[in-house]
């Protein structure tokens, strides 16, 4: 016969299975705990003993695994990098990670290859720069989609895709005849790796293409990514100058082996090698990209803020080169960064705070900069007529007002507290693809269009 | 006979938000309810509801709280909001054109189920 006091320790113990869960917080625990009491409660009423009600209820109530997973998709901003979505028991997860960690190898060693096969061709970094700009993402970006592919264990028509998409950027940075000297071989650099990295998102989301939660992993992921290849970076200067130093003090000098060697394929080895840090979890940094945008939202809201005063009191609209145009472009670019890391790292069902307040701020004066620069490039278009740059800087400028402007209004919602967060959430999901297709028209349509000049 | 799982799904929300609709609840009741509500044919899960709870909650469906009601435990209550109640109606105007739908196919001149049903009676 169980005794009160025995029935209570036995739901002490169940509360500690379900707290070892990271999907779990303290008050869904406490939720489920209150499940759990209302079923034995009705199977006591029912003629059970406690110690028999509590094992029904417990069994009922399902295995533990398939609890979190379900809460995990949920939840997937809680543990975004451990989700279990592939649905293994734990026996499997060593193999797997040892699998993972084989596939990455062979990745990262395709990457490093990759880049100095030109080189067999005669070609080399320093004197090429027109055939290596462009075609920069094509050596490496593949084998990270196809990292990522392998380990989602990407459906067939989603390879197809993503094999043409690679392909599709092939033709457009080596079989349009840019010229050496072009704006649209400038262009085509810059938009083909942003082009490519949308493909290396589809085959991140390869099992979910259209969920906004898996959207926003990505854009997680990005961030991470970013944070890691960073830190790899930083390493790698270290390893360098140690390089340079020792082999110096002995009377060889490795220029040709660093410059050659060593950057090049470090550099792209160390794409796939983030890549792989992100999903593996191996974290030094936990989730540190969006405490980093924590600490710089409010600094940018105070510059941006600061710099709109300036305007305001100067009393003139931005007169500038075409240098510092682009400089005010990167600037809305980071903005953008930080609303959607910080937007990503929000709980989503938290009550509007300051917080919210301050990236309405931010929002709002890098609309006010849009504005001012949008009418600088409308002025400058009109005075010295279009060209492949300036089209390129209108349609981003457009692009990011109209995304900065809804997010503005919606985030007034959210902080007036008419607008859930997950408007302002799924707003950016679901513009995601403006940008992907935005890029790839400036890779596929602006040389021709532009007559590669 | 057991409901498919996609039915089950597809038809949660529209279940849940109906059953806030009448009154401010809690996990354990809804479940009960439903239970009630089908004859026991409907069968969710723990992992059905409390995830689908908070999604509606994240979009704003329905609202939680704490609340200790005279004589029972501390309980997480969820109450439906306005854009919740349009939500359900939404849902409601859907589901009844496939309801409606469905019952024309199935009540036409020369109904296949029927026969069968007939015959098995």
């Amino acid at each position: 016969m169980s005794t009160p006091d025995e029935l209570e320790s036995q739901f002490a113990q169940w509360r500690q299975y379900l707290q070892k869960r990271p999907e779990l917080r303290k008050a869904d625990a406490d939720e489920l705990e209150d499940h759990l009491r209302g079923s034995v409660d009705e199977l006591v009423g029912a003629g059970l003993r406690a110690d028999e009600a509590f094992l029904v209820a417990v069994k009922r109530m399902g295995s533990l695994d398939d609890l979190s997973r379900e809460f995990a998709r949920e939840h997937s901003e809680r543990l975004w990098k451990q989700l279990v979505l592939t649905g293994e028991p734990d026996g499997a997860v060593a193999s797997r990670s040892r699998r993972d960690l084989i596939a990455m190898i062979v990745c990262a060693a395709g990457a490093a290859l990759s880049i100095k096969v030109p080189a067999l061709f005669g070609m080399d970094l320093e004197h090429d720069m027109s055939f290596y700009g462009p075609n920069l993402g094509l050596f490496v970006l593949p084998w990270l989609a196809g990292f990522l592919a392998w380990r989602r264990g990407a459906p067939k028509p989603l390879i197809g895709a993503l094999a043409g998409l690679f392909v599709l950027g092939a033709v457009a940075a080596n079989v349009f005849p840019l010229g050496d000297q072009s704006q649209t071989l400038v262009l085509t650099t810059i938009h083909l790796p942003i082009a490519l990295w949308f493909a290396v998102g589809l085959s991140y989301v390869s099992d979910e293409p259209r969920s906004p939660r898996r959207r926003m992993d990505f854009i997680r992921f990005t961030g991470e990514w970013f944070v890691y290849c960073v830190l790899i970076g930083l390493g790698g200067i270290v390893l360098i100058a140690f390089t340079f130093g020792t082999f110096k003090a002995i009377g060889i000098v490795p220029e040709t082996f660093v410059g050659q060697w060593l950057v090049p394929c470090g550099a792209s080895a160390a794409v796939v090698v983030a890549g792989w840090l992100v999903e593996a979890k191996q974290s030094v940094v936990e989730n540190i990209a969006p405490v980093l945008t924590r600490l710089f939202t409010p600094l940018f809201a105070l510059g941006l803020l600061a710099f709109l005063v300036a305007v305001g009191v100067n009393g003139a609209g931005i007169d500038i080169e075409r240098d510092a145009l682009i400089l005010f472009d990167l600037l809305l670019v980071v903005v953008l960064a930080l609303l959607l890391y910080s937007i990503s790292a929000r709980d989503p069902l938290g009550p509007p705070t300051l917080f919210d307040t301050l990236q309405l701020a931010l929002v709002v004066s890098a609309l006010a900069i849009d504005v001012l620069v949008l009418l600088e490039i409308v002025g400058r278009i009109s005075d010295f007529g279009t060209s492949a740059n300036k089209a390129a800087a209108l349609g981003e400028n457009v692009i990011l007002l109209a995304n900065l402007a809804w997010a503005a209004w919606l985030t007034l919602g959210l902080v007036r507290r008419r607008k859930p967060f997950a408007a302002v959430e799924s707003w950016q999901t679901t513009y995601l693809p403006v940008f992907a297709a935005w890029a790839w028209l400036v890779v596929l349509v602006f040389p021709p269009l532009f007559s590669f000049q | 006979m057991k409901v498919t799982k996609d039915l089950v799904a597809a038809s949660a929300t529209p279940m849940v938000l109906g059953i806030l609709a009448e009154e401010d609840s809690y996990g354990y009741a809804i479940l009960r309810r439903i239970n009630e509500l089908s004859a026991g044919e409907l069968d969710w899960t723990e992992g059905l509801l409390y995830p689908l709870l908070h999604r509606l909650e994240r979009l704003g469906h329905v609202k939680s709280s704490w609340q200790s009601v005279a004589g029972e435990r501390r309980r997480k209550y969820y109450s439906v909001t306005d854009t919740g109640l349009a939500e359900l109606a939404e849902q409601r105007r859907q589901w009844a054109t496939v309801v409606d739908t469905l019952k024309q196919i199935w009540t036409g001149p020369g109904d296949a189920g029927l026969a069968i049903a007939g015959g098995l009676a």
